[in-house]
């Protein structure tokens, strides 16, 4: 190792050169823009941080800097060279190594090997070294103040100590660009400072470090510049000294709400859904909450605030370690959707390909999936009657599907949504629980959707809508729940509820800073 | 550019050393590796001994000889089979790959007599590897589920070997059509160990230490056990599970040959159903269904006690009719072994993710 200089003064104005820029880059998904001219620059020596709302387009943005996704259309300069990735390998090749969200450790390897996976230190006959292995990996985790085995497999390791892992590979391969994307999510305070420490030593000896967080602490505290991204779009760069958090909020979230349809005022009724105390060991924890007839309550948060595995132990799908949940005053027996079900409990899950249908069969089979009990006659069940009510709610719904009996996946997006619904519906629940009714859809059929959930609730069901789209929740909610890594943070009337109260509550602000809307 | 190449200087060593983490999880973990090793050891071995005090002559030279020489070839298989397996793929064709090369080195012994050994058994093997380079193909290029293709290809190997058979003017080929020199390598001895078992272990040493040691030996592993992070990592997995499959079906090839030394009557069923019996050796070996983990070693083992419960029944006794529901119980035994472990290890990782609670 050579001899480290001097750490820069804080506040020092960026002057190295660009290594690594992005140029009016442009990602699709089928008919989803997930990057429309996205921008980015990195200089030598600078953490640079990529702050958005969820679905910003910052983890596309780092899939592309990784060689995961090639761009359709834009460019990707290193050293002002324009460059193509199309692999993992030629990302790292040039130089960027990448700390994703999730860690993505091989559980049954070992720490060192993890580390080292193809890189392994070989001997004369191009052997493994083992010993070097062992002995190199020390060393990084010395480095990152770490004290984990090398030699132990990587599985049943902690969260925390998998990501101290995926910064020690990020680490090992003296990036000069190093993405971490939510690093610290995992992370406690004690761990997060020495990762900070190491990305400070990194940016003085000449590394750019981009740093996507939704902590604002945390980017304020270690970031020169910070690059706001809002719908795939690039907002803003500008130095952190000359921009406050309410500034940066109010850039993630600043569009006007979208054609929505507006919930129609109802007088709630009696409590009809009551969560008390109820806890996931390292899931969520002591999460309390009441939802009324005719109220439309939304559960926001980030993305792994722990929103959709709620509802998931709400309605049994998923087992809880304490609390409990009860359903028009009677307790609701744990880990059994069919008892949820009894109870009048309807959950329409996050993915309806994996969760909600059977892509396979029938619209009018999916349709009446939930109800092939009533629809039976001696244990049989009857054609007739599952297509007349398929029909039935076909038509309620104005599902658009060319016959009945096509299969469920020749249906967009949206008709597939509205499937799952009058599948569920067709149920007659008390409560509704829709957890992103509207991902994936256009914007048609989301108009559609939210004019039909108001419309349940204005007919007296209780509806818990789990939604990451900060003007879903605006426009349809009676009251905004968010969570925060695993808690209820805040419970917010719709009187008081705007975009930037909502996420600074979703970010851990909550209460720290008053924003002026 | 200015200073892209200095290397980071390290940090100023952080205050005091963590508390170390996971330890107590990575000597629980190892002793598991190295219990479910001897855990199929000590299964041997008391089998034997029980076996031995039912019929003391169950130990004597020449039966174990046999049983030594009947583990061969599914020893061979079950190494093959392994590499493929931690990959997290299948391959059920090896029955069939084995009777297809068993019966094109019989077909080149009888045409051509004097051909050399080693040339009848890198034709074994080319032809194995071929099948294998198919299989792959397939499998890394159509992304067609391994499952499905080796269970196609099993009928197809099978098929085109029949059809074989069938249009050439021998049906079956006989020891007479052999000559001296091959049939001599199914009983041959070196210091009176069977040598198609000397070879098989050769085989299970050559690729345990390949699996082990080597950079894309361990890539196979990392692509079994989580094949997005195999990808993101940079890992050519297309590639390496193309070469595992050629590999495996290479060492079918070999298989083959033994077989036809060993057995030399040979027709186009030569090795029928073999595939489970490869597989179940593997699973009762600790080689994880779903990849990622598991030795050949354990596998070799595998097949060992495969063979062994299938040759002390008789002696104890008992109906060999038992040996598939042995069988069975063992795999049974082998995946709750498995799932426990698993489940054990989910545990202890859970409640540790959520920081404040």
């Amino acid at each position: 190792m050579d001899h480290a200089p001097a750490p820069p003064a804080p506040g020092r104005p960026t002057t190295g050169s660009v290594v690594l820029a992005l140029d009016d880059v442009s990602k699709n998904f089928g008919a989803v823009a997930a990057l429309r001219g996205a921008r980015l620059e990195l200089r030598t020596g600078e953490a640079h941080a990529l702050v958005g709302e969820n679905g910003a387009g910052k983890s596309t943005l780092v899939k592309i800097l990784a060689g995961v996704h090639g761009p359709d259309s834009g460019r990707l300069l290193l050293d002002g060279r324009e460059v193509t990735l199309d692999n993992p390998a030629a990302a790292r090749a040039a130089g960027i190594a990448v700390i994703y969200q999730e860690p993505t450790l091989f559980p049954d390897l070992s720490v060192a090997e993890n580390i080292f996976m193809g890189r392994q230190p070989l001997t004369g006959g191009r052997r493994i070294d083992r010993k070097e292995l062992a002995s190199r990996c020390r060393a990084l985790f010395d480095r990152l103040g770490v004290r984990l085995d090398p030699d132990r497999p990587a599985r049943g390791l902690s969260i925390a100590d998998q990501q101290m892992v995926e910064i020690a590979k990020a680490l090992s391969f003296d990036a000069r660009v190093l993405v971490m994307d939510e690093p610290t999510a995992a992370l406690s305070g004690v761990e997060v400072e020495r990762l900070f420490t190491v990305a400070r030593s990194l940016r003085a000896g000449g590394a750019a470090v981009l740093f996507i967080s939704h902590r604002f602490d945390e980017v304020f505290a270690l970031c020169d510049r910070i690059t706001v991204m809002r719908d795939g779009q690039w907002v803003s760069t500008d130095p952190t000294a000359d921009l406050t958090v309410d500034q940066v909020v109010r850039r993630m979230v600043g569009r006007e709400v979208a054609s929505l349809f507006p919930k129609i005022d109802v007088e709630p009724g009696e409590v009809v859904l009551e969560v008390r105390g109820l806890t996931r060991l390292g899931v969520f924890a002591d999460v309390s909450f009441d939802v009324r007839a005719g109220e439309i309550v939304a559960l926001a948060g980030l993305v792994g605030a722990g929103r959709s595995e709620v509802v998931r132990a709400v309605f049994g799908v998923d087992a809880y370690d304490s609390g409990s949940v009860r359903v028009s005053g009677a307790d609701l027996r744990k880990g059994s959707p069919a008892a949820a079900m009894a109870a009048g409990i309807a959950l329409v899950p996050e993915d309806r390909r994996q969760q909600g249908l059977v892509m396979e069969l029938s619209v009018e089979r999916n349709a009446t999936l939930t109800r092939r009990w009533k629809l039976a006659r001696f244990g049989l069940l009857s054609a007739r009657g599952e297509r007349a009510t398929a029909e039935e709610w076909a038509a309620r719904m104005h599902v658009k599907a060319g016959k009945l009996s096509d299969p469920v996946s020749t249906l967009s997006g949206g008709n597939q949504q509205k499937v799952v619904l009058a599948k569920w519906l067709s149920t007659d629940p008390r409560v509704l629980i829709v957890d992103e009714p509207t991902r994936g859809i256009d914007v048609g059929t989301k108009a559609e959707v939210h004019r039909l959930l108001s419309q349940l609730a204005s007919d007296g069901m209780a509806v818990v809508m789990v939604s990451s789209e900060l003007p879903e929740v605006l426009g349809m909610a009676d009251r905004v729940l968010v969570m925060h890594e695993g808690r209820l943070v805040d419970d917010i009337p719709r009187s008081r509820a705007d975009e930037s109260a909502v996420m600074l509550a979703a970010t851990g602000q909550g209460g720290t800073t008053a924003v002026a809307s | 550019m200015s200073a892209a190449g200095t290397k980071a200087p390290s940090p100023a060593p952080v205050d005091q050393a963590p508390e170390h983490t996971g330890s107590r999880g990575a000597t629980l973990v190892q002793r598991l590796v190295v219990v479910r090793e001897l855990g199929i050891f000590a299964a041997l071995l008391l089998l034997v001994l029980v076996t031995v005090i039912a019929n003391p002559r169950f130990l004597s030279g020449q039966n174990m000889r046999d049983l030594l020489l009947s583990a061969s070839i599914l020893t061979v298989l079950a190494a093959g089979q392994t590499i493929v397996i931690v990959t997290r793929n299948v391959d059920l064709s090896v029955g069939s790959v084995l009777g297809l090369s068993a019966y094109a080195s019989g077909t080149l012994l009888a045409n051509a007599p004097g051909t050399p050994v080693i040339v009848v058994i890198l034709a074994g093997m080319v032809v194995g590897a071929l099948c294998g380079v198919l299989n792959g193909a397939i499998v890394a290029i159509a992304k067609v589920p391994s499952l499905v293709v080796t269970l196609g290809t099993l009928y197809a190997f099978r098929g085109l070997d029949s059809l074989w058979a069938s249009s050439s003017d021998r049906l079956q080929i006989n020891a007479a059509d052999l000559p001296a020199s091959f049939k001599s390598l199914g009983g041959a001895r070196l210091l009176g160990i069977p040598v198609l078992f000397l070879i098989a272990a050769a085989v299970v040493l050559l690729v345990g230490f390949y699996l082990r040691n080597y950079r894309s030996g361990r890539e196979l592993y990392g692509i079994g056990s989580d094949p997005a992070a195999a990808r993101l990592s940079g890992i050519p997995v297309g590639r390496r599970v193309l070469v595992a499959f050629a590999v495996n079906g290479a060492l079918a090839g070999l298989a083959g040959v033994l077989y036809a030394a060993r057995f030399q009557t040979l027709d186009a069923t030569a090795g029928t159903g073999l595939e489970l019996n490869v597989v179940a050796a593997a699973v009762v070996g600790g080689v994880a269904i779903f990849g990622g983990s598991g030795s050949v070693y354990g596998a070799a083992l595998g097949a060992l006690l495969l063979t062994t419960i299938g040759t002390s029944l008789p002696q104890l006794g008992l109906n060999p009719f038992w040996r598939d529901a042995a069988v069975g119980a063992l795999i049974l035994a082998a995946i709750v072994l498995d799932r426990t472990l698993s489940l054990r290890l989910a545990r202890r990782l859970r409640g540790r993710n959520l920081r404040g609670s």
